[in-house]
């Protein structure tokens, strides 16, 4: 479909010679409105912020690994876990997932970009911006205890906490500002996601043909609008609190603190949801493939994606079963929070009957998504277990609910970003990555994830809270705290290997080709890397594998599809 | 509700089974241990708590083994093997009823786990306040806390002393949830699960100990930068001790003669614009009563051990065991702060 | 790989919703979910100042509203009318809609100066003061903002440059405008009718 005489150079291929032209080039990224090379500055600016947020959570368990240690002032630490979490989730998680979206939905329903480049780029650049602006807070935000302070009110910045009163400094006005703006950003895309599903499918792409991959964006998209505004409006609610004298968050002018948490948990429990459903989508793509059948279940699938936007929507008071709402509030929401079990149980049992039957190939984004499988059933389960509203009050705030959403954030959509990179590598860069080197990072980050969130379940359920710099010694938690410690490194070695292995590639690895996976979606139609215009001609499908089609031309999947 | 005591067969092997699966160094500790663990209860409420868990994780289990079993096993039997002929494997693309199928067992699987969530739910949560009942007033402050028995006219920090609630001498004790500043929240895992203390939301807890013994908790609500030296230490006392206990609490401070340098520091210094000494001109209420300071083991919230010692080092400069609480140091010489800590040590 | 080999349909013709329209849709659930989260904020605080004045104060801003409202009813002229390329009417109308707009601002405007300088309500006086200038400083800020895009789309008018072809991009431009309406209905009843 793409016909193609030139080689098409890398987009990360700089120039040979000349400062001129490097400049060019630098010049040719910071203005560019094309969907795969902003896709790639998501992705880019997210893995440095990956290390960033690894190095933070390093910190933390380096001051853990032993009690009463003093690695770090309490100061500092609650300004570790505050930027740890603040980081991963609104400058990696967001970022790379819709980064990886915005390279690879225009390719995969044969469009040419998104519908709004320029939205596209101003969108990226807000987001980009309110990271650094987050991170400007060392230096500029004037804390307490003098010059330059990251924000230490934990990643939720409950009030009143954050009333002036007390965090007079600047370094919750960096948090509120600085999501704010990316937030800002993290719209423009949704709706340019949105726009570019509904309006830009080449000719037959019909909803329920598209890519699950983009089933799920669009899904995401929907609920992001829906997500991350109520957190924008909390936010502003606390600047004017702060700035203006407001007294939403104000207890002596009978505001109320309760409403933050209600507020703050409106936007962060669809929030979760708006980062797994991206990694649901690659697992979509990439068990399929290693399987060699289709999808089971597509239109169950989507369907049990709708399911849990909608449910997604009415489960947030599950992270406030201990603040006292009423035995009817609290019932409702374990209900609701149990329901939602159901169509996510349904994709897992889905992605179990694509595999069965199927010729399972264990290259590398393989490993990693039938890791993420195994992972994201046990943390399915621990949130059954915190769904069940009375173990959640011994359970809540404990180490017990960090293990569960880490086996979520990390076992399932971490997991799920290194298998897509794996996969997707050679089609944006047009090598191979190293399957030795993968397999090294496979193994090393699966046991360090498992030696690090396993026994932390342990010691939530022995009483650990979390948020704390220290620990009493005589708790009977020190051996659990010294190895989950220990697997945090290893996992810091093996993302190191993944860094190592993406840069090396570039220059020596195997060529890719168009499609060296023998996939079956149009991004690996054309040439790889794909040119500026992605197609040359208009794509025209009949079925969801366009690509079977073409390569099993008495076989098509549009005789069988239902 | 006295929690039932003694193994039935199926229920310590469900234990037995769920505690080797796991792994977990869960000491089966019958009473109060050093290690709050939630599996170790002592009050009704944690212990339907515990029984709730043990339901859950039974289901769970369950679910896990099936899953993943199938999941490891497809794994295995449908990799990709030399052998295998080159053409691709039978395409399937979905089955109705198998969708069904599995989404009806979950779907009873949820209304299970929810009526039995519910039940404990409305027996824990709503369970009526007896008249007979202990009522403490807790006050969560930046980075104490603060117990108040308005119907015995005492008031104290961090350490609680309650009775023991057998069946045949119920003595629960209610506990009402304030907060001086921002969100804390009280967890004593062998006692009950947390509730958190919100300032202009009360909240109220429950628990009727059955063993006597010192239990550990801490508070579970980051509430500023000293959060994880919030320390709680609850003693459950059986009658005799805790009215003992009580009769001492009761009386006003110590008036020893050979301290007066001590005190008279004390009451001419800062000290008592935080501090109150029942009985005394100290009536400050932003720190914690000192009335009976030598009744309790450990000072600052737990930070410390109670000794003349670190009483020495906490007046000279509290940031030696807690920067960032909210006492200052005092700046007083060697000699004063002796005198104070000569005082202090004669508050029994 | 030619196209010819893959089957396509014979007759059905291809037509996908306009981009525009589904983007600014996009945009209003989203803007929609900030301002819900503004209402509940009200809602949840009436009654509940511990001081100061109360709703009590508010005089229902019958001609702010009424004019907001119309202006809705001109713009959908002026829609109507660049639809059937009808320039004159559609300038008219489209300048009629944003003087509408302008006499509701200034009526917002004279409000509060009453407010703070009679009654002494400001955003800091109370927790009535804050979730009132709030939300209808929120809702004021997007009617300043869709001023502003009118304005500009008038400018062009003026200048001769839009023509009927620019039909569709209007319409999506009079949906913000449309939104902006709908959400005055909901603040107006939420402050002015159930909260006094």
């Amino acid at each position: 479909m793409a016909d193609q005489t030139l080689p098409i150079p890398s987009p990360f291929e700089v120039p040979q010679t000349g400062t001129a032209a490097f400049l060019e080039w630098l010049h040719d990224w910071f203005v560019t409105v094309d969907h795969k090379k902003l896709g790639i500055l998501y992705v880019v600016y997210s893995l440095f912020f990956l290390l960033v947020g690894g190095f933070e959570a390093m910190c933390i368990r380096i001051q853990l690994i032993i009690p009463h240690n003093t690695f770090v002032t309490p100061e500092v630490y609650d300004e570790l876990f505050t930027m740890h979490g603040t980081t991963m989730v609104f400058l990696v998680g967001m970022p790379i997932l819709f980064g990886v979206a915005n390279y690879l939905v225009p390719l995969m329903i044969g469009a040419r970009d998104m519908a709004y480049p320029r939205l596209n780029a101003f969108s990226f650049w807000l987001t980009a911006f309110g990271g650094l602006l987050l991170y400007f807070s060392i230096i500029g935000g004037f804390g307490l205890y003098g010059m330059g302070s990251a924000p230490d009110i934990g990643w939720f910045a409950y009030a009143p906490l954050t009333a002036k009163a007390f965090t007079p400094g600047h370094n919750t006005d960096y948090w509120a500002l600085a999501l704010i703006v990316s937030g800002f950003g993290t719209l423009g895309t949704a709706i340019n996601i949105i726009a570019t599903t509904i309006s830009m499918r080449c000719k037959g792409m019909t909803l329920l043909r598209m890519p699950l991959f983009v089933w799920l964006m669009l899904i995401v998209s929907v609920l992001t609008l829906v997500t991350i505004t109520p957190l924008t409006a909390a936010q502003v609610m606390l600047l004017i609190d702060r700035y203006l004298g407001g007294h939403f968050f104000d207890i002596r002018a009978g505001g109320s603190a309760l409403i933050w948490i209600h507020f703050f948990w409106i936007f962060g429990h669809p929030e979760v949801y708006v980062l797994v459903l991206p990694a649901f989508g690659i697992a979509s793509e990439i068990i399929p493939v290693f399987s060699r059948k289709p999808i089971f279940g597509y239109s169950a699938m989507v369907a049990a994606t709708v399911a849990i936007m909608f449910i997604s929507l009415g489960v947030w008071a599950h992270h406030m079963f201990t603040v006292g709402m009423t035995s009817v509030g609290n019932a409702f929401f374990a209900l609701s929070t149990m329901i939602i079990s159901v169509p996510t149980g349904i994709k897992v049992f889905n992605w179990l009957a694509t595999i069965w039957g199927g010729r399972i190939r264990f290259a590398t984004p393989m490993l990693f998504a039938l890791a993420f499988l195994v992972q994201f059933v046990i943390a399915g389960l621990t949130g059954i277990m915190l769904s069940a509203a009375p173990w959640d009050w011994q359970l809540h705030n404990s180490y017990f609910v960090i293990a569960h959403f880490h086996y979520v954030l990390v076992g399932a959509i971490v997991f799920n970003i290194f298998a897509a990179i794996y996969y997707w590598y050679p089609k944006v860069t047009g090598r191979m990555l190293s399957e030795t080197l993968g397999k090294w990072h496979f193994w090393l980050f699966f046991i360090g994830f498992h030696l690090t969130f396993d026994p932390m379940h342990v010691v939530g359920i022995l009483g650990m809270p979390r948020s704390i710099y220290t620990y009493e010694p005589n708790r009977g938690w020190n051996t659990l705290n010294m190895v989950i410690s220990i697997g945090a490194f290893i996992q810091g070695i093996a993302v190191l290997i993944l860094v190592w292995n993406m840069i090396r590639s570039h220059r020596s690895g195997e060529m890719a080709g168009n499609d060296p996976w023998d996939a079956w979606t149009l991004e690996w139609a054309t040439s790889s890397p794909p040119p500026s215009y992605n197609f040359a001609t208009d794509p025209v499908v009949r079925s969801r594998r366009p690509l079977w089609d073409l390569k099993h031309p008495n076989d098509p999947d549009w005789k069988y599809e239902p | 509700m006295q929690h039932q005591s003694g193994p039935i067969s199926i229920r310590s092997g469900l234990l037995l089974a769920i505690f080797l699966l796991t792994g977990a160094c869960t000491a089966w500790a019958d009473g109060p241990s050093a290690i709050p663990n939630i599996f170790a209860p002592s009050t009704t409420p944690a212990y339907e708590i515990y029984y709730l868990a043990l339901f859950v994780l039974t289901i769970t289990g369950v679910i896990f083994v099936v899953v993943e079993g199938l999941i490891v096993f497809a794994i295995f039997k449908f990799r990709e093997r030399r052998s295998d002929p080159r053409h691709e494997p039978a395409q399937v693309y979905g089955s109705t009823q198998v969708e069904l199928a599995w989404t009806v067992i979950p779907v009873i699987i949820v209304v299970v786990l929810f009526l039995t969530t519910a039940r404990i739910l409305f027996a824990v949560q709503d369970e009526p306040e007896p008249k007979s009942a202990l009522n403490v007033t807790v006050v969560g402050h930046q980075f104490w806390w603060e117990f108040r028995y308005p119907s015995l006219g005492i008031v104290t920090a961090n350490e609680l002393h309650i009775p023991t609630s057998t069946e045949d001498r119920p003595d629960p004790t209610f506990l009402r949830l304030l907060s001086a500043d921002v969100d804390h929240s009280f967890w004593v895992p062998q006692l009950a699960g947390k509730t958190d203390l919100i300032p202009n939301h009360p909240n109220g807890m429950w628990m009727d100990p059955n063993t006597p013994g010192l239990y550990y908790g801490q508070c579970a609500q980051f509430c500023g930068v000293e959060h994880a030296k919030m320390l709680l230490r609850v003693y459950v006392d059986t009658p005799d001790q805790f009215a003992a206990w009580v009769k001492n609490q009761q009386q006003p401070a110590v008036d020893a003669p050979d301290v007066a340098a001590g005190r008279r520091i004390f009451m001419t210094e800062a000290c008592v614009n935080c501090h109150a000494i029942r009985g005394t001109e100290a009536q400050g209420t932003y720190g914690p009563d000192l009335t009976h300071l030598m009744s309790r083991a450990t000072i600052a919230a737990g930070a410390a051990d109670n000794t003349p010692q670190n009483l020495y080092l906490w007046i000279q400069d509290p940031d030696n065991f807690k920067p960032g609480s909210h006492m200052p140091a005092m700046l007083l010489s060697d000699q004063q702060i002796k005198q104070v800590v000569a005082y202090l040590t004669t508050l029994h | 790989m030619t196209t010819t080999s893959v089957p396509i349909f014979a007759d059905e013709s291809w037509r996908l919703p306009s981009r525009g329209t589904v983007a600014m849709l996009s945009l209003i659930i989203g803007e929609s979910a900030i301002f819900t989260i503004f209402v509940v904020a009200y809602i949840y605080y009436i009654g509940r100042s511990v001081s100061g004045p109360t709703p009590k104060i508010l005089d229902i801003p019958i001609f702010m509203t009424v004019c907001l409202l119309s202006s809705s009813f001109t713009i959908m002229v002026a829609e109507h009318a660049i639809d059937h390329g009808r320039m004159a009417l559609f300038t008219a109308f489209w300048a009629l809609t944003m003087l509408l707009g302008i006499i509701f601002l200034g009526g917002t405007a004279l409000e509060w100066r009453h407010l703070i300088y009679i009654d002494h309500l400001t955003i800091r006086t109370n927790l009535f003061g804050t979730t009132f200038y709030s939300l209808v400083g929120l809702h004021a800020t997007h009617v300043i903002v869709g001023l502003m895009m009118l304005s500009i789309v008038l400018v062009f008018t003026l200048l001769g440059r839009i023509n009927q072809s620019h039909a569709e991009r209007i319409k999506v431009l009079a949906l913000y405008w449309h939104f902006v309406d709908a959400v005055w209905v909901v603040v107006f009843t939420v402050v002015y009718i159930v909260g006094r």
